[in-house]
């Protein structure tokens, strides 16, 4: 760090990027809430947990590969080999990976872009609540967070990725690198899982299976909604000058810039987060006819549809893209739940893969020729980039890996739980030393209470 | 051409202003957003009028009305 400009530049990146994590935290915390309130009684614990313990196996495989197939994948394998330069500098036994004074950033920068592979499997982890195997949910887990996210943003979320160099992919706010591949992805999963037993009548009529706790569920998506200003803010370089982007930026002016090192602004994000978040929510209110589950969810999916162009659109824009979004989104949720009788116990493929696939075509139109890129020889934002781009997402690197993975699990019985523990529910059949010592010490307790205490006259 | 007026960012960023789409329609995204949100209140109170006037229907079950009392 030589000199004082470079120090302060440096610490204040540093320290950006480990903030917007500690916020980050916050979406995972709303994630686990919103899954034991959408969950029955009889299945809280093991829904808890389920989704806990993707925090460590993600973190420890994104640590060993995840971090290193990013800087490795960019062109690979289409368009050239992988790119070793960058890649080693991020093995797990690099020097960089570790405290290093020559390195202050790799650390924090790792670390927020973890939190979106955290985010990515907990999407998952609650549409296949209460029926699926943990062992089976935790090796989805590590391959959506620590391998196909990952490669889906080296390829579209890297300023040298193939998808931004060839198809002018723009995606600022990870509407498609995170939300459409999740989506595809628990899409790929429950198809195979099957719903939950009574979801469907005989008939095939879908049944409403509440939330036994809409506060939890609701105090889950508040988190989620205040996790998501960090997750804004760790999409962007906070500041950076032209000659260290080193593209066709001419000038000596400082500026933040979004992942492809293109000049935004913290203040424009921050207009377009909050109009879109409003635009969702009021556009949900109306279609769901002010149902409180899709109403809030219509918050999220509201920014999510907007996210992938978030960096540029007006403010007005981006409530009104936010709104068509949760429209086409919540039409399509119960359309594709009547048809293919699909049980998505959150809504996640809905919330969060429609509408990155939605905000993904929306911004190829709207953003028509803006430069994707500071560098020269780029291909411009266009719909057909875009629309390819959500197929790449949802499908290609989502739906089918999870749907021929889940499909040899499914072969291999390991994938859902039995028929009877569904009905008893996991709680009960998986943690009995709790209930048994529940019932031990309350039978002490009255034992205790008959020989010393004389009951009141 | 492009909808924010910039093809390329080989550009002065000192010399750069606004760089969201469709600039010079401001005052007409403006006012489709005013549409946007004087339909949703119409909307909105219309419906909840339909609501109440359902729900005062049905409330008229003294049994149904006195156990939602005792719920609290």
């Amino acid at each position: 760090m030589d000199g004082n400009l470079n120090a302060l530049t440096t610490v204040f990146t540093e320290f950006y990027y480990w903030v917007t994590v500690v916020f980050m935290f916050l979406i995972h915390v709303g994630f686990c809430m919103y899954e034991v309130g959408a969950s029955r009684r009889r299945n809280h614990m093991h829904t808890l947990m389920k989704n806990v313990m993707v925090i460590p196996l993600v973190t420890v495989t994104f640590f060993f590969f995840g971090w290193w197939i990013y800087w490795a994948f960019p062109m690979f394998p289409f368009f050239g080999g992988l790119d070793h330069e960058m890649a080693n500098a991020n093995r797990p036994w690099a020097e960089t990976m570790a405290p290093n004074l020559d390195d202050r950033i790799t650390g924090v920068f790792w670390a927020a872009f973890l939190l979106f592979s955290w985010t990515a499997a907990s999407i998952v982890s609650g549409s296949v609540i209460e029926r699926i195997r943990s062992s089976a949910l935790w090796v989805h887990a590590v391959l959506i967070g620590s391998v196909w996210w990952i490669i889906d943003a080296a390829w579209g979320w890297h300023y040298g990725g193939w998808m931004v160099q060839y198809l002018g992919y723009h995606d600022a706010y990870a509407s498609g690198v995170i939300h459409a591949i999740a989506g595809g992805y628990a899409l790929g999963v429950i198809w195979v899982l099957g719903p939950r037993l009574g979801k469907f009548a005989p008939d095939g009529t879908p049944r409403d299976i509440p939330p036994h706790n809409p506060w939890m569920l609701t105090i889950g998506l508040f988190l989620i909604y205040t996790g998501f200003w960090g997750f804004y803010a760790a999409c962007n370089v906070p500041v950076i000058s032209p000659e260290a982007i080193g593209g066709e930026i001419t000038g000596t002016t400082w500026t933040a810039t979004n992942i492809y090192l293109a000049p935004t602004s913290l203040s424009g994000i921050t207009f377009n987060f909050l109009m879109s978040l409003s635009g969702g929510l009021m556009a949900a209110y109306l279609v769901s006819k002010g149902d409180a589950f899709w109403t809030f969810s219509g918050g999220l999916a509201g920014i999510i549809t907007a996210s992938a162009g978030n960096d540029l659109y007006h403010p007005v824009q981006a409530m009104i893209i936010a709104a068509i979004g949760v429209v086409i989104v919540y039409n399509l949720h119960f359309w594709v739940e009547r048809r293919f009788k699909l049980d998505d116990a959150v809504g996640a493929v809905a919330v969060h893969g429609y509408a990155g696939v939605v905000g993904l075509v929306i911004a190829g139109f709207v953003l028509w020729g803006a430069p994707s890129s500071p560098f020269e020889g780029y291909a411009t934002i266009n719909p057909v980039g875009q629309i390819l781009g959500a197929a790449i997402m949802f499908v290609g690197l989502g739906f089918l890996p999870a749907y021929i993975v889940a499909r040899l699990q499914k072969a291999a019985g390991v994938l859902r739980i039995p028929e009877e523990v569904e009905l008893e529910g996991l709680d009960y059949a998986e943690h009995t030393a709790y209930e048994e010592a529940k019932a031990s010490i309350i039978e002490a307790d009255k034992a205790h209470l008959a020989q010393k205490t004389m009951p009141a006259e | 051409m492009s909808t924010i007026g910039y093809e390329s960012w080989a550009v002065d960023l000192a010399e750069v202003g606004p760089i969201y789409p469709f600039q010079g329609w401001e005052i007409a995204m403006v006012i489709v957003g005013v549409l946007f949100w004087l339909g949703w209140h119409r909307i909105q109170f219309k419906r909840e009028s339909e609501h109440l006037e359902r729900a005062k229907r049905r409330a008229r079950d003294h049994a149904d009305i006195m156990s939602n009392i005792e719920r609290y």
